[in-house]
């Protein structure tokens, strides 16, 4: 049933899908009291995937996957982990897919390169299309044969 | 009976698109004058057939007919009147007619507005018209048919989502459609001038109206979700970078993109293949929008092959329009005369730059949207795509370009002076900077970046100010003549500086909210308080309440200033469809100047308080009232008179002025 309900809902609407089911996500018990290890704790569960849900970050959504993956982020934390040790910890455990912010790796260079590769090829065609447009001409020049033509029309009026 | 007769009308539009589609195109090319015509009364006829099977099937819901199996999955009988109306889009079927039956009323616009466009060239539009309302009727009828008929009939519907039970139900799915569908007028005149092999200043300024309304509605539509995503959600975020999200969000960058390439056609004639490129692009996204949101391809690998047919379906749609659009552009495109030259420095290689970055930004979206699909279909292995990656390449991408947006309208035609710019815009320069700074001191928290991006916004909307001041001849003139030139400059210049300052604040909206935004998380029970920015809220009461087709727990709040000012009560609620036991949550909000205090309900905790979430959210309203604010520019734009008027044809009667949208 639930899962119906998600298909109409997704099916139904652009801007509205099941993130629109009522979310209420970090409860007050799950708050550590340190207020530099919970803002670290709020910072990575954004980029990390609630996975029986629909796009949504673990801090996001209330789903239990989702709590079970909050406290076990902020017990690594307590436990003295780096922010990539946390990461990693979850994607051994979870797999690539629980990151919201793709890798950096080959398989993703297509990905993370595109907007780079997309603005200087688009840059140079631009340039090297303008200078086209300055030095060669193309639009102004006749061709051979017009400018045969040209001269024989100037040459009959002579 | 009258369910039978929409469908039959529906089945009549069908044929009749086939009509349109082949008749004025036939038409056009052995040029023949009276098949040229058939266009005109098969697409306003097209329109009432369909708007009749609009309303049959409206009425159905409207009389809840639970024999038709569309009324029955959606409705029920119980359900307030405007939301037995908007259910008739509430579902897949119901939405689908609502994009035909848009489409053909953008086919009958071009009927009645497009008497002054040439007989050949409003042949092929109309007939390209056609064509997309073929495929998208046939569709509705082999997959997605809304009429087919429940024997015996249920005495109860199984209603409507309860999410969906809202008025922006009425408002956002119209708008969006609105919108998406309004670039088809875009692009079929975009196929037309490639059949044609035929592409002047004129064409841009006869599809620039139709682009710019569609801009307009999708911009509405938009916003209108985010509010509405905002209001109902419980969290109060407004942009998730979801892939239907995103499905909406291309055709508005590539729309913007074309709105601006568009114009450099029109001015200076330079850009036409690239804006006709832009056009099919543009429309392309659309239908990639509506292929994803239909087939659920993105959403979960699984909805497709729930429903292959109709994922198959809208898929080979979007190959026949997309391939062969580009195939034909490929052909064609080479006839078309290359336009004028300028300057790098100058209004046309600003507008250049705008299209290369709204184009990049176009596709980066497009390809994080797509790039999971991609690496499941290579590898096998799943990925995620998320906010985090959008908001690190988007943001890099379009921040720059909106730092150049006050330099655009005011450099020249063909060859600019950009140091000249550079000091008309000092003064706003300043202000900004000012602003900026006035921002990092006074909000303590303020980190540097929210103080650049508020000063960023500003810089937006008093650099589109700047324009008119400039170009009413402030400092130059006298106040009279000042005024009077003021009052003299076009509506469209007055519309780009309104549409500029809607996104400053935008900006400053969206910047503020995710930089400084406060919360508050607390288990809370009645008659305790939580101070938040300056503000009590006092936990009053928790009371149960009974509505039409919901029970609900009503949690009353006491807002006051921590100085003792009484400011009313908040009420925020849990709620329980009952009809499909379906929890959602009606968070309290109040707006207080340009922000929202946003309380939200939470689960019990095992000592009987209640989980209390509260947000400041600072001026988040400005996020949608600059979109308003980009749409209302958008309509003066649209009432400048040039574009009223039929470009360069000659004026023969007065009588047909006012009537060319």
């Amino acid at each position: 049933m639930r899962r119906w309900i998600i298909g109409v809902l997704t099916a139904a609407f652009g801007l509205l899908n099941m993130a629109l089911l009522p979310v209420l996500a970090v409860q007050p018990d799950e708050i550590l009291d340190d207020p530099v290890l919970e803002e670290r704790a709020r910072e990575l569960s954004a980029e990390l995937r609630c996975m029986v849900c629909q796009n949504q970050s673990i801090d996001d959504s209330d789903a239990e996957l989702a709590r079970d993956l909050r406290i076990l982020v902020r017990d690594r934390l307590k436990a003295g982990d780096s922010n990539e040790e946390v990461i990693a910890y979850v994607v051994d455990r979870y797999g690539e897919f629980v990151l919201l912010k793709p890798r950096f790796s080959y398989r993703n260079a297509l990905l993370w390169g595109a907007p780079v590769i997309l603005l200087l090829v688009g840059g140079v065609l631009i340039v090297t299309g303008a200078r086209r447009k300055k030095t060669g001409g193309a639009v102004l020049r006749l061709s051979a044969e017009e400018k045969k033509r040209l001269d024989q029309i100037l040459n009959d009026r002579e | 009976m009258s369910i039978e007769l929409g469908h039959f009308a529906l089945v009549l539009a069908f044929a009749l698109a086939l009509v349109q589609m082949a008749v004025p195109i036939i038409g056009a090319q052995i040029k023949n004058d009276t098949l040229m015509r058939v266009g005109e009364p098969a697409a306003l006829t097209n329109f009432m057939l369909v708007a009749l099977s609009f309303m049959a099937l409206t009425s159905a819901y409207i009389q809840s007919d639970f024999s038709v199996l569309n009324v029955w999955e959606n409705s029920h009988s119980a359900k307030p009147l405007l939301y037995k109306i908007t259910g008739t889009w509430g579902n897949h079927e119901g939405s689908m007619l609502l994009w035909v039956l848009i489409l053909v009323f953008f086919g009958a616009l071009v009927a009645v507005f497009g008497r002054n466009l040439p007989l050949s060239l409003r042949a092929n539009v109309l007939g390209v018209q056609g064509a997309i309302s073929c495929a998208f009727i046939i569709f509705i009828l082999a997959t997605s048919n809304p009429f087919a008929r429940l024997d015996p009939a249920p005495m109860e519907g199984r209603d409507l989502n309860p999410i969906l039970q809202d008025i922006g139900l009425a408002v956002h799915p119209p708008l969006l459609y609105l919108g998406y569908v309004g670039f088809s007028v875009a692009f079929s005149f975009a196929i037309a001038a490639l059949i044609e092999g035929r592409l002047d200043a004129a064409w841009a300024r006869w599809v620039r109206p139709w682009t710019l309304a569609a801009w307009m509605f999708l911009t509405g539509g938009i916003a209108m979700g985010s509010y509405w995503a905002y209001y109902e959600l419980g969290w109060g975020g407004f942009w998730f970078w979801d892939p239907v999200e995103n499905a909406s969000l291309l055709p508005w960058l590539g729309g913007t993109a074309l709105l601006h390439s568009a114009l450099v056609m029109e001015k200076r004639s330079a850009l036409k293949i690239w804006t006709v490129l832009l056009a099919i692009l543009t429309f392309s996204l659309s239908l990639l929008g509506t292929f994803l949101v239909r087939s659920g391809v993105l959403t979960s690998v699984h909805a497709f092959a729930t429903d292959p047919a109709r994922g198959v379906f809208i898929l080979g749609i979007l190959v026949l329009f997309i391939g062969g659009s580009l195939a034909l552009f490929a052909w064609r495109a080479a006839t078309l005369a290359p336009g004028g030259l300028f300057q790098p420095i100058s209004r046309e290689g600003a507008l250049v730059l705008n299209n290369l970055v709204l184009t990049t930004a176009t596709a980066t979206v497009l390809i994080g949207t797509l790039y999971p699909l991609l690496v499941e279909a290579v590898t096998g292995d799943k990925i995620s795509v998320g906010a985090p990656f959008f908001n690190l390449t988007f943001g890099p991408l379009i921040l720059p370009l909106l730092v150049i947006v006050p330099f655009g309208p005011l450099l020249a035609w063909k060859r600019g002076d950009l140091w000249a710019v550079s000091q008309r815009l000092f003064g706003a320069f300043g202000a900004a900077l000012a602003i900026a700074l006035l921002a990092f001191v006074l909000v303590d928290r303020a980190s540097v970046l929210a103080a650049l991006g508020i000063g960023l916004g500003v810089w937006l909307v008093l650099g589109a100010m700047t324009d008119l001041v400039v170009k009413s001849g402030v400092g130059k003139a006298a106040p009279s003549v000042v005024f009077s030139r003021f009052k003299g400059l076009p509506r469209s210049v007055f519309g780009t500086a309104l549409a500029h300052a809607g996104i400053g604040l935008t900006t400053i909206g969206i910047i503020s909210v995710t930089t400084l935004e406060t919360e508050r998380i607390a288990a809370m029970q009645p008659g305790e308080t939580v101070q938040i920015q300056g503000y009590n809220l006092r936990f009053d009461s928790l009371r149960p309440f009974t509505g039409p087709n919901y029970t609900e727990d009503q949690a009353t709040f006491v807002l006051s200033r921590v100085t003792g000012k009484p400011l009313g009560e908040v009420v925020s609620s849990k709620r329980l469809y009952t009809a499909r036991q379906m929890p959602t949550t009606e968070a309290g909000i109040r707006t207080l100047g340009l922000s929202q205090l946003y309380v939200s309900l939470g689960d019990q905790t095992p000592n009987g308080k209640i989980v209390v979430r509260i947000w400041w959210k600072p001026m988040v309203t400005l996020i949608w009232l600059g979109a308003l604010v980009m749409m209302v520019g958008g309509t003066v734009s649209l009432l400048d008179r040039r574009l009223r008027v039929g470009a360069p044809m000659p004026r023969r009667k007065p009588a047909v002025e006012g009537r060319v949208a």
